[in-house]
């Protein structure tokens, strides 16, 4: 399986707002591979890196060192996320437009024709339920509902990788399981997803591969049940155990 | 450009779909009619003072939707976070920025035309041009240019305006292209306007600090700009040096204002001018523009 989202010795620093403290490395060294077709979970805790990893991949932070690629194409070239969708932790979308003018707007960022954006967009409404309220703007809808419309901007250009930054967070059980089923639908139909989270149960459920990552050092990479097998744990404890975390009590 | 157009059009239906521009409408349009509607003290000039009221509203209500429009574009675009899956598509900083720019333009443009619309349509529903020079046209008319300048002269006196032989006969046609040439050099200094006050929201990220300085900065420009050669005539060294410079740097906004022209009912003015003036916002937005894009290229945006 080819490799279409890569970093190498991905280095972040940030010149921290305390003069005391100097320089705060929130990436240090991190290698990262993903492979097309698999969905590939980022699991660390809060803190540990994977929001600042996702704003090097996305172009918004530039790295201090170190590479990162999408689909061979250097992050910082707007090309690279020609193919990528994309999903925001919490909804950021014009308040003022209605769902079906917030994909117009993306699918014309995509240079999609016309009649081609109209049938992903009917079709896209249709896959996260959301067309009864494609005409009302997105103020009025619930948080379900906003990230729902937010899948569907992240799936308008049809893309070949998306990128998932918490997807299930502060969704009620119904709307995890929504997303959850739309993840594995995407991977039947070939879609590479790499979502972060911390929520390991979500993670061995959907992920083929899984990332485990530290205060910006990678802890592990591999298949859940290779990583399992290997440290003789379940997921939880391997988790814990990874970012360091002492039980009180714990000699 | 695709993109850049996108942009553009996104800023545009937020204008239209939020209440400032109606507002400042209503208000402008309300005054307006409020003061034409009364004679003050019988007086046949009255529609020179109702242009000169309702021309500064509009300076001011364009200046408050360029303002206002521009200096949250950037700032609220990182504050409610709507800039992240948007660069997070195929889109560039310097496309980004041009559609901010654009859609603010635009939507300037669109409030101006407008909004001097309502001043053709007041003015000419009281009178269109003055009363002293339609008097005059029609003396010109019977008695010859000659008398009709005598009477110019005379109906004029102390007011302090300078007056030409030729604006005694000033034709309609004239008068419709003072208000074309005042509505193309006042959206060309919203153009200008409008680069500026993006250049200060990538500076200052908060949109209501962004909107204070933007907006007494280019009060001060358009107020004291002008005077600013003659303030540093008398001033010591390196302060007349510093404030010089100041006066060649800044962007001479109170060179696109004509209302005058269109008040007293002068002339138009030549196109040879019109196109410099033209050239000079052009340059300067050009400026503007690219001093943002340069400041927001390598900015980090954090989510």
């Amino acid at each position: 399986m080819s490799v279409i989202l890569k970093t190498e010795k991905l280095r972040v620093e940030y010149a921290s707002r305390e003069l005391s403290s100097g320089i705060k490395v929130a990436l240090n060294g991190l290698d990262l591979e993903v492979r097309a077709g698999e969905v590939f979970g980022f699991l660390g805790p809060n803190g540990a890196g994977k929001t600042t990893t996702m704003n090097v991949l996305l172009g918004f932070v530039h790295a201090t060192s170190g590479e990162a690629r999408l689909f061979g194409v250097d992050v910082r070239e707007p090309i690279a996320r020609q193919r990528i969708g994309y999903l925001p932790e919490l909804t950021y979308y014009y308040k003022f437009l209605t769902a079906e003018e917030l994909l117009r707007f993306y699918a014309r960022i995509f240079g999609i024709a016309r009649e081609e954006a109209d049938r992903r967009i009917d079709a896209l409404l249709k896959l996260v339920e959301l067309e009864h309220a494609r005409s009302r703007s997105i103020k009025t809808y619930s948080k379900g509902m906003q990230q729902r419309v937010g899948l569907a901007q992240a799936l308008i250009n049809n893309p070949d990788l998306l990128i998932l930054d918490e997807p299930t967070s502060g969704l009620d059980p119904l709307g995890r399981m929504k997303v959850r089923e739309i993840i594995q639908r995407l991977k039947s139909e070939g879609k590479t997803v790499f979502f972060s989270s911390h929520e390991l149960g979500e993670a061995e459920t959907v992920c083929d591969r899984v990332a485990i990552i530290s205060q910006g050092e990678l802890k592990a990479q591999g298949k859940v049940s290779d990583l399992v097998a290997q440290y003789q744990c379940d997921l939880e404890r391997l988790f814990l155990k990874l970012i360091g975390y002492q039980p009180q009590g714990a000699s | 450009m695709n993109n850049v157009m996108a942009i553009s059009g996104i800023v545009v239906k937020e204008l239209y779909r939020r209440k400032d521009f109606y507002v400042l409408f209503v208000l402008t349009a309300l005054i307006t009619l409020l003061l034409g509607s009364v004679s003050f003290f019988n007086d046949a000039k009255i529609v020179r003072y109702l242009k000169e009221v309702c021309l500064l509203l509009i300076w001011i209500s364009s200046l408050v939707i360029a303002i206002g429009t521009a200096a949250r574009q950037i700032p609220a675009e990182r504050e409610s976070r709507t800039i992240f899956p948007l660069l997070a598509k195929p889109v560039t900083r310097g496309q980004f920025i041009m559609g901010k720019f654009l859609g603010c333009w635009l939507a300037c443009g669109v409030a101006l035309a407008v909004f001097y619309l309502f001043f053709g349509v007041v003015s000419e529903s009281r009178g269109g041009r003055n009363a002293s020079s339609a008097e005059l046209s029609s003396a010109a008319a019977t008695v010859g240019t000659e008398a009709a300048n005598q009477v110019d002269d005379h109906d004029h006196a102390g007011d302090g305006i300078e007056h030409h032989d030729e604006h005694a006969v000033l034709g309609h046609r004239s008068v419709v292209m003072n208000y074309v040439q005042a509505l193309w050099l006042h959206w060309m200094m919203l153009g200008v306007v409008t680069a500026m006050v993006l250049l200060g929201s990538v500076v200052l990220s908060a949109p209501s600090v962004s909107v204070t300085i933007s907006f007494i900065g280019i009060v001060g420009i358009l107020l004291l700009g002008e005077h600013l050669n003659k303030v540093a005539l008398r001033q010591p060294q390196p302060l007349q040096a510093i404030l010089y410079t100041g006066y060649f740097l800044i962007p001479h906004l109170e060179w696109f204002d004509i209302r005058d022209r269109v008040i007293y009912d002068q002339p138009p003015i030549p196109f040879a001018d019109g196109g410099l003036a033209t050239l000079y916002a052009i340059a300067y937005t050009g400026l503007f523009l690219f001093l943002t894009w340069f400041v927001f290229r390598r900015k980090a945006l954090t989510l």
